[in-house]
This record gives structure tokens, C-alpha cells and sequence, in this order.
């Protein structure tokens, strides 16, 4: 096992080497450039020669890119051109918003999925499955951030009786119970489709399980159908759903950005779009790598549970 | 099927004790702390480094300049200078500094900290050179040297006479910072601001918040409020259900939707005041159609402003007649009338240039910094122009290759890339700065300018030069007037509508005042 995860996370180097290449071309290719965001409509062509020979990007491509591969290889990820400080700090910052809020959402993505998903295979064509279904449906093809502005609306202008956005109060707060208050709406909202899609593979994975012949063994054992439901099935059944709830991880990863600028969320998507539009190449590039980074991570980490769960599949 | 239910009534438990330990609600903000929403984080609070109007509301309650611009007008008035004199050449300024003024580290603050600030800026051999870069430096370019002869004294020599330059020492990049603090923290001084004003710097919170509190030892007047929290909520819908719902004292630039909700709720203010923005075309006086006059003045005659203005932007515009905005007050004719939407004049124009049926190619930005609502604004040309017979075809881009695309110039040869007219917005501190940097022959775009429809006019040449070297207010608003009259004739520009600027503030806020310059001045405000 220990080798194994170790190759996964060697073969974590190539991809990263070549995501970075490919940023640093994207945002070559693209029209416009940090200078011509930072002077708007006094971007003069001699002004933004001034400024991008100060930012050091008056020089070629490969040297840029040689210089800045050099400065990560040591630990810096240089300085952002539009928020004027380290990138390092600002990714740091900005990605363990991500993570609280994407975390959250997980788990009670997960929470909500397993049980929905269990109790509509359970009562396969009873009203608790058509309920299941029916909510499952709406919280697959609701748009996130519509539905995050209606709950704002609700919940938070007219019952007051949660934060509109951002992830601490502005005046004292800052403490758990803060955070929890300012994570209830957005982690709610984010946690709606990875929900609808966990309930969904939970059913049928389920309901594949439970016509199996162990299932039948187990029941005329005479166990309870609570031991049946928890102790083997679902145990069975969560070897299909885990890896799952590893891609939704990245789905959850990319969906916050929609979330984040609609409850302020101070997360990295929210970040990596500001860094694009004022085209702040190595902002782009800290966040881009460690998104990829944890993307990766998270699917690994499914994998090692799924061969955990599963003995038939070769450590 | 009691496992499940266990297991559910856990998580609701769980939740519920979760929600119960946390209050629910934040402790509520004092009397005397305001919270101000604002549109983004700031990028830097070094007034030498930022170039936003959303950092500038923060700046100018931190810092002073020699002078600023006196309240509710663009007109300056002395500030960290007490008086001034201008040599009768127009080159030379020699400056009296306020006694006793000391910035919020300690330091004093004297002639030698001015030239410090000065030269920081203009002098790349400077110790403090490399805490930039500094994009809007070349305000000072006109700067041969500043010196200190003694502590209140500062003599500062241009290089040829430019009579916008009190008005750009009025300006956040003329904000004066503390030169002892610029050395210590290098470039971390843009998230550790020091300088003078009658606020001083407390805390900056990534993504959270920037606090500000009043300042003890202030040479004028103490602030009213003892702090302000400036919150970034970058989401305009976001911005205005954090005010409904009571997060936020003051919120400025309030989507026009939100607007009409603010005035149907008891409780609200709505502030606004227009401000030196011109928001127009480009058109392209080189090529194409419109390199006739006529038709230009057909296509000012064909955009109904007034709808635009009342309608997309909701009557968070006035319709535009010419070039320079109602702020400068001094330096426009209220007796133009310019372009009054008018389609039979329009068509007449353009039967008479034999231009009857053209095809236009329109340059539309998606965003950008004082662009209003520009795709709305763009389509809504687009059908003013075809109700006159003109066919016109939208190009959209993202802002900032929409500035790369247009700052280049629209084109000048019979080629797929060339455009006929462009989108564009300005705001500007003095009447100087739009056609000197948009209108000039010496402005084109082989020569570096802004002038992206090659407009070239000889006469306007001159009087603007004229303007620029004068002393005199009364007859640089008479050179205005003159270049005024001759840019709506000419009409190389289509003028479409200046932005009112607008904030809405809780009905406890008092002494809150929006400025013709955009800044928001915090130190008469107070709470109830």
C-alpha cells in the first residue's frame, strides 16, 4: 500500500510540471496583461512597458518561466502583481477557506446522501422513495447560485436569522460558533448537488447489493434488518459509492466558485478568477497548483478507502 | 429501520446543537464604529501604488496631500500646505507646510518628507525605489526637482508650465506617506499604511475586512467616529441584501436594480452626485463611414441618451452633451446643447454624406472600471443606429483585452480587425486630462496616446496646449470652452452620459456627503 500511494504521488510531479506550462502559456497567449489591469484607461503603451519592466515581464517566455520554476523549486511562489503581496500568504489564506467550506459541504453532502440514497432503496417505490427522488431531482438540476441567493433571502434578510456572507462577523466574532454561523448557508447550498448525486448512486448501488445472495443469507441467518442494512450492505454498497464521493470532492472543489463570490467566501475559485481577470500569472499559477494538488489528492485518498473496503481489488 | 432512525435523529441533533451553542447573533456593532460595504479588497493602501477608486475611499480618510480638493467641488484648497505661491513663469511652486503636523508613527512631518515622497516616485536611483511599481507617477512627470530649503519650505521646479498640477497634488497619488515607515516595511508598507490624516491604520484581514480609528494627535478637527471597518463584498446583489439585512452602515455603488428596493424601505438613504465621468464612443475619423463628419454627428443624433440613461442605467446617468462633465462646472458651456436625440435629423445627415444604409463594426466591452452597463448600453445603440438605417455589427471582449484591443487604435485599413466605433469611460480630476490624453494629434496611437479614432485638429491642438501652460483659472475655463465647442462640432466622439455615483447609507449615518472627486470623506460622519 505504501508503495503504491507513494508512485500516486510521484506521478503528481509530471502532471503539476505540465499544468504549470500550460498556464503559463494560456496567460501568455491571452490578450492583455497585468500593467493594462493595474493602469485601466491610462494603460499608454509607454506606461505599460514601465510597469511590466518593473514586474519583470519584459523578458522571454522560457526565461520567465525558468526563473519562476527556479524561485518554486526553493519554496517562493513569487509576488502577486494586483494584490501586492506574497503569493504564498495569499493562497495559504485563500485555500483553507476553500477547504472549511468545501469540507463541510462534503460531509454533509455525504450525511445526506448515504441517507437518502439508503432509505430510498430500502423502501424501493414507497412514498419515502418517490419523496427522495423527487428532492434528489430538484437539487441535481437547481443552479447553485440562484438557489444560494433564495436562501440569503430567506434565511438571512427577511428571518435574520443567519449571516448574509462572508465567512466571520465583521465586528467581534471570529470565533467557532462565528464560523459555524457564516458556514450554514453556503456549505448548505454547496452540499445540495454532491447530495443529490450521492443519493442517487447510493440507491442503486443499494438496491444492487440488496438483491444479492449474501444479503438473502444474512437475513435468513435471521439478523435484524438493521444489521442486514448497515452491517452488509452498505458496506458492500459503499464500495461503488466512496470513489464516487472522491470525484464529487473535485466537483465541490469547483462548484465553491460560483458559491464563494455569492457569500463572499474568501476561497481560492473567488481568488483565481480576480488573478485572471487582472492577469496576475503567478497568482493564477500558486492556486492553480495547489487546486490540481488537492484534486489529486482527494481522488487518491478515495482510492486507498475503496481498496481498504474491498479485498478483491489488490493492494 | 431503527438504525436509520437513530442515525438520522443524531444528525439533526448534531445540527441543531450546533446551531444553539452558536449565538445567533454577532455582538452589534457600537454607535461610534461605521461599516462601510465596499466593492473589492483593496490592492494596496500606498497611495504611491494604487490606482483604484476603491482603494482611494480608504486612502484619503489615512493620509493627507499638500492640498485636496475642497468638499462637494474639484476646486483645491490648501491642506498639509498652508499657503502657496506660483512663480509668474508657472515653473516653479513654493509651498508652506502646516506646523506641528506629525505623520501617525510619530515622525514629523516636513519638507524633507516631501521630497522624500516626490522622489521615491520620479527618481529610480532612490532608496525607495523598488517599494513599487508606481503606474500613475507620470501625474509627476512634469517635475524637474523638489527641494527642501527648510523644514516648512518646499520648492518645486517643473520642467515646462502645466496648470493641472495642483489639481493632481489634490489627488490620492499626491497623498503624502511617511518615509521613515516606507523604509522599515519596504513593500509591506501598501498593507501597513502610515501618514497623517484623521484616521490611522489598525488591522487589514484578508478577504475580511480593513480597520480604521480615529487619530489622537490630528492637527484639525477629531474624527466623529472612533472607527470604520471597510468590508469588501464584491457581489453587487450580495453587497445590497447585506445592507437590507442590517451587515453594513454605508454601501456605495449600489446596483441600479437595487436602488428602487432602498427607496420602497423605510430606513434607507440614498446618496448620489455626478461625478467627472464621461461615458462615449470612439468613432473612427481615419476609416470607414465615419471619417465623415456628417455621419457622425448622425450617430450622436441617433442614440437616445435619455432612454439610456433612465432606462438600463435606471437614472444612474445623466444623458451626456458633450465632452467635459457638469463636475468642471468652471470649464463648460451651459449653453451647448450638443446631440438631443433626434432620428429625422439623423437620417437627413446621413443621406446628405451619401452614408444611408452603412455597415458599422462596435467595439463592446463585457465590464470594466466606469463602464456602466456596457453590453445593455452597446445593444441599445445598436438598435438606436438600425432605426436610422445603419447596420451594426456588436464585438464583445473581456475588459482587459477589450483595453488592449482599443488602446492599440480602432484600425486604419480595409482589414477584418478594423473597428468603426468603440466603447469607452473616463473619469478624470481635471478638465485637462480627456482631450489632452484622447483628442490630441500628438495623443494617436503610433505616438503612444489614447486617441484610438485618430481625431486630429490643428486648432484643438493649440488650445489645449494653451490651457495646460496657463495660471489662470478664469482663462483656462475660457480655452476649455473654446476646445469644448469645437469637440462637439467635430464630434469625434459620440457622448452618451455621465455617471451619477451613488451610496446608500443607513438613516442613522449623519454628515455623509458623496464628493465630486468619488472619495468618501469619513471624518464628519457620525451615528445616531
Amino acid at each position: 500500500m505504501a508503495s503504491y500511494i507513494l508512485g500516486r504521488i510521484l506521478a503528481l510531479v509530471p502532471v503539476l510540471f505540465g499544468l504549470s506550462v500550460i498556464v503559463f502559456l494560456i496567460m501568455a497567449l491571452i490578450p492583455g496583461d497585468p500593467a493594462t489591469a493595474i493602469l485601466g484607461p491610462y494603460a499608454t503603451p509607454e506606461n505599460v512597458a514601465r510597469i511590466n519592466h518593473d514586474l519583470g515581464l519584459d523578458r522571454s517566455l522560457p526565461v520567465r518561466y525558468a526563473t519562476w520554476l527556479g524561485h518554486v523549486l526553493a519554496g517562493d511562489l513569487g509576488r502577486s502583481s494586483s494584490l501586492n503581496r506574497p503569493v504564498l500568504d495569499e493562497v495559504a489564506e485563500r485555500f483553507s477557506a476553500t477547504l472549511v467550506l468545501a469540507g463541510a459541504a462534503l460531509v454533509l453532502a455525504s450525511i445526506l446522501g448515504l441517507l437518502a440514497g439508503i432509505v430510498s432503496a430500502v423502501r424501493q417505490f414507497g412514498l419515502a422513495d418517490k419523496l427522495v427522488t423527487l428532492a434528489v431531482l430538484i437539487g441535481i438540476s437547481m443552479p447553485t447560485f440562484w438557489l444560494g441567493l433564495l436562501l440569503i433571502l430567506a434565511f438571512a434578510v427577511r428571518l435574520r436569522l443567519l449571516p448574509v456572507s462572508g465567512m466571520f462577523s465583521i465586528y467581534g466574532g471570529g470565533d467557532l460558533p462565528d464560523l459555524l454561523r457564516h458556514l450554514a448557508l453556503p456549505a448548505a447550498t454547496l452540499a445540495v448537488v454532491a447530495a443529490g448525486v450521492i443519493a442517487r448512486l447510493t440507491r442503486s448501488a443499494m438496491l444492487d447489493v440488496l438483491r444479492q445472495d449474501f444479503v438473502r443469507t444474512a437475513r435468513a441467518k435471521g439478523l435484524t434488518e438493521r444489521r442486514v442494512v448497515f452491517g452488509h450492505a452498505l458496506r458492500a454498497a459503499l464500495v461503488t459509492v466512496i470513489p464516487v464521493i472522491g470525484i464529487q470532492a473535485g466537483f465541490v472543489l469547483g462548484g465553491a466558485v460560483y458559491i464563494e463570490t455569492v457569500f463572499q467566501w474568501p476561497g481560492i475559485g473567488r481568488m483565481l478568477v480576480n488573478a485572471i481577470a487582472t492577469r496576475d500569472v503567478l497568482l493564477v499559477q500558486g492556486g492553480v497548483l495547489v487546486v490540481a494538488t488537492s484534486y489529486v489528492l482527494f481522488n487518491l485518498l478515495a482510492d486507498v478507502l475503496q481498496r481498504l473496503l474491498d479485498p478483491r481489488i489488490a493492494p | 429501520m431503527t438504525g436509520f432512525r437513530h442515525a438520522l435523529a443524531g444528525c439533526l441533533l448534531a445540527v441543531t446543537l450546533a446551531m444553539a451553542g452558536a449565538p445567533l447573533r454577532a455582538d452589534p456593532v457600537p454607535k461610534d464604529v461605521l461599516v462601510v460595504g465596499q466593492i473589492a479588497e483593496p490592492a494596496s493602501l500606498d497611495p504611491a501604488v494604487s490606482t483604484a477608486t476603491n482603494d482611494f475611499r480608504i486612502l484619503v480618510n489615512l493620509y493627507e496631500g499638500l492640498v485636496r480638493y475642497k468638499p462637494g467641488t474639484l476646486e483645491v484648497e490648501p491642506a498639509l500646505a498652508e499657503r502657496w505661491t506660483v512663480s509668474d513663469d508657472g515653473l516653479t511652486y513654493l509651498f508652506t507646510l502646516r506646523d506641528g503636523v506629525t505623520f501617525h508613527d510619530g515622525t514629523p512631518f516636513d519638507a524633507q518628507a516631501v521630497k522624500f515622497n516626490f522622489d521615491r516616485l520620479l527618481d529610480k536611483t532612490h532608496p525607495a525605489a523598488d517599494t513599487g511599481p508606481f503606474p500613475l507617477a507620470f501625474f509627476f512627470s512634469a517635475i524637474d526637482r523638489v527641494e527642501a530649503p527648510d523644514p516648512r519650505t518646499v520648492r518645486i521646479t517643473l520642467k515646462e508650465p502645466f496648470a493641472p498640477f495642483l489639481s493632481n497634488l489634490a489627488y490620492p497619488t499626491g497623498l503624502m506617506v511617511s518615509p521613515n515607515a516606507v523604509m522599515s516595511r519596504r513593500k509591506g508598507f501598501g498593507r501597513q499604511p502610515v501618514g497623517t490624516g484623521p484616521f490611522r491604520f489598525v488591522e487589514w484581514q484578508g478577504s475580511r475586512r480593513v480597520v480604521i480609528e480615529r487619530n489622537p494627535n490630528y492637527w484639525g478637527p477629531p474624527a466623529k467616529l472612533r472607527s470604520v471597518i471597510f468590508r469588501p463584498v464584491t457581489d453587487p446583489n450580495t453587497r445590497a441584501m447585506e445592507m437590507l439585512a442590517g451587515g453594513l452602515d454605508v454601501m456605495v455603488e449600489v446596483p441600479a436594480d437595487a436602488l428602487s428596493q432602498f427607496r420602497d424601505e423605510d430606513g434607507f438613504r440614498i446618496h448620489e452626485q455626478a461625478g467627472p465621468h464621461l461615458w462615449f464612443l470612439i468613432l473612427n475619423t481615419r476609416h470607414g463611414p465615419l471619417k465623415d463628419r456628417r455621419v457622425r454627428q448622425a450617430v450622436n443624433y441617433a442614440i437616445d441618451k435619455r432612454a439610456i440613461a433612465d432606462s438600463i442605467l435606471q437614472g444612474t446617468a445623466i444623458p451626456a452633451r458633450g465632452p467635459v462633465a457638469p463636475a468642471f462646472d468652471w470649464a463648460t458651456d451651459p449653453a451647448i446643447t450638443g446631440y438631443p436625440y433626434d432620428p429625422n435629423r439623423a437620417r437627413a445627415l446621413l443621406k446628405e454624406a451619401g452614408a444611408e444604409g452603412a455597415s458599422l463594426t462596435f467595439l463592446v466591452a463585457e465590464g470594466g472600471s466606469g463602464m456602466l452597463d456596457p453590453i445593455a448600453m452597446g445593444t441599445a445603440i445598436q438598435a438606436n443606429l438600425a432605426a436610422v438605417g445603419l447596420k451594426v455589427t456588436i464585438r464583445t471582449y473581456e475588459w482587459n483585452s477589450y483595453l488592449a484591443r482599443v488602446n492599440g487604435g480602432l484600425g486604419d485599413k480595409s482589414d477584418v480587425g478594423t473597428a468603426d466605433m468603440a466603447e469607452m469611460a473616463w473619469m478624470t480630476n481635471d478638465p485637462d486630462t480627456l482631450p489632452y490624453l484622447t483628442l490630441r494629434s500628438d495623443a494617436l496611437p503610433e505616438k503612444g496616446g489614447f486617441n484610438s479614432g485618430y481625431y486630429a485638429n490643428p486648432t484643438l491642438d493649440r488650445l489645449l496646449e494653451q490651457a495646460r501652460r496657463s495660471g489662470n483659472q478664469a482663462e483656462r475655463g475660457d480655452l476649455y470652452r473654446r476646445a469644448e465647442r469645437i469637440v462637439v462640432e467635430d464630434a469625434p466622439l459620440a457622448f452618451v452620459a455621465h455617471w451619477k455615483q451613488n451610496a446608500v447609507t443607513t438613516a442613522a449615518v449623519r454628515g455623509f456627503a458623496l464628493q465630486p472627486s468619488f472619495f468618501l470623506l469619513l471624518d464628519r460622519v457620525s451615528k445616531d
